[in-house]
């Protein structure tokens, strides 16, 4: 079997992003693979853009770092020369003119999201090819082709903040069960008026899903539990 | 995932790694006639992802200027782009403040152009290009393809509905439909192209543009039918056939 070692770096992953009443939950899994090996099973697939912006990517690891490193850069010169935070269309539609005119050798998919005092929290997806979309939830990376039935059932407008971060964990942690380019923990940002919260949401803190056990420590910690003596409660 | 073409093979050198080879993010078919007032458009609201139905809520038509109406399938990120080109060319066109503005046969015009030049350099807008319109009481209504190919028609179709809404409107189009008339017929092809495109979704709109200008319906779904007696046991008589 060959391990394709010397693959380029490729985020297989599950992003994800969700609108809710107030602001945006951006969520995603942290693998990152090079052919079948994980070459990093902690990566930060949320980056910042600017204070209020945040982008997940998924596809190569290097197209999709050196786009954020570019929209950074021009949103940042944006920024001085506007006096004030940049609007996520602002910065979604930068990501967008990368993505379109680079459109031949770039290989990423990416889900801006963020908060403005003008739109409030809003979420823009641009898939391969450069297409721009707003949506109030968008899916993306391998991992998405397993929640999109998930999303038809379980999305509702209105969400609060809870709600719509519970979902974004429960749905990246129903697409690391089932994809295996996604896998790691669930780390998710949170944007609005109030500023940004980063939360990590390790693998043992997650439901578990069909077919997958309680984790233990060893085989020897069930075989002593199982002794002929009954159960105590 | 498409693999990259790291080896782009016998057709080109490195240095033109400039073209595009595929879509990746795709309208289906848009259907077009002329009425009596002016123009009717339909086409549905969905943006396919290879055979994943991905988006379903992306406008295809798009009014330009104060007389046209753009409708596009293809590469949805080119159909962005063609609106950028065109609205650029409709503010120098108002610029210039000269009480003139740019009726439907100068933007196909220009679209034929662009759409043509593109191709000539190997490097298309994969976008096949509906254009309606109505200029002092002239309807006009034309189509471009990616490859530049430009006519001018009373009814037309790209995509899909080349095939299925063209023989309907050519058997049903008649000078001077009312706009129920029109709208029924439109609704006709769309019904057709749901039961038999697989990339269609049920959520289209309807455009109209007259002289008074463009109205694009609210988006809304068609009832379809599924009846037939030979629908509910088809196999009866000839078990394990389909």
């Amino acid at each position: 079997m060959d391990l394709n070692l010397n693959d380029e770096h490729s985020m297989g992953t599950t992003i994800i992003g969700v609108t809710y009443d107030g602001g945006v939950v951006l969520g995603a899994d942290s693998r990152t693979s090079t052919g079948m090996y994980v070459a990093n099973r902690a990566s930060d697939k949320i980056t910042q853009l600017t204070d209020n912006v945040y982008v997940c990517r998924s596809g190569s690891a290097a197209d999709s770092q050196i786009v954020s490193d570019y929209v950074r850069y021009f949103l940042h010169q944006h920024t001085i020369q506007l006096g004030q935070p940049a609007t996520v269309k602002v910065a979604a539609n930068l990501v967008r003119l990368m993505a379109y005119n680079n459109k031949n050798m770039l290989q990423t998919g990416l889900i801006v999201g963020g908060w403005d005092k003008y739109e409030g929290g809003k979420i823009y997806g641009i898939p391969l090819g450069g297409t721009i979309v707003e949506q109030p939830f968008a899916i993306g990376g391998s991992g998405s082709s397993y929640l999109y039935g998930f999303f038809d059932q379980a999305w509702k407008e209105g969400m609060t903040k809870d709600e719509a971060e519970q979902l974004v964990v429960k749905a990246v942690s129903l697409a690391i069960a089932r994809d295996g380019a996604s896998g790691g923990v669930v780390r998710t940002v949170i944007v609005n008026a109030d500023g940004v919260t980063r939360n990590f949401h390790p693998g043992d803190s997650l439901q578990l899903w069909h077919e997958e056990l309680e984790p233990q420590n060893s085989l020897l910690d069930i075989l002593n539990t199982a002794s002929p003596e009954p159960m105590n409660f | 995932m498409d693999q990259k073409p790291f080896s782009q093979g016998l057709l080109s050198s490195e240095a033109d790694s400039q073209r595009t080879l595929y879509p990746y993010v795709t309208g289906t078919s848009v259907v077009a006639l002329k009425y009596k007032d002016g123009i009717l458009m339909a086409a549905d609201m969905g943006g396919s992802y290879g055979s994943t139905l991905r988006y379903k809520s992306v406008e295809r038509m798009k009014s330009i200027g104060k007389h046209s109406l753009l409708g596009a399938s293809g590469e949805l990120s080119d159909f962005q782009e063609i609106l950028r080109y065109l609205d650029e060319l409709i503010l120098y066109d108002n610029m210039w403040d000269d009480g003139n503005s740019l009726g439907p046969k100068e933007v196909h015009s220009y679209l034929t152009r662009v759409m043509y030049n593109r191709r000539n350099k190997f490097n298309p807008l994969w976008s096949s290009l509906v254009l309606g319109g109505v200029k002092n009481g002239e309807k006009y209504l034309g189509m471009v393809s990616m490859i530049g190919v430009h006519f001018e028609d009373n009814h037309v179709a790209t995509g899909f509905g080349n095939h299925l809404a063209r023989p309907i409107l050519r058997e049903e189009w008649h000078e001077n439909l009312s706009f129920e008339d029109g709208v029924k017929l439109l609704e006709k092809c769309m019904r057709v192209l749901l039961y038999r495109d697989r990339s269609a979704v049920n959520k289209l709109q309807i455009a109209k543009i007259t002289e008074e200008g463009v109205t694009v319906s609210q988006p809304y779904s068609l009832k379809t039918f599924w009846g037939f007696s030979a629908f509910s046991n088809p196999t009866v008589g000839a078990e394990g056939s389909w």
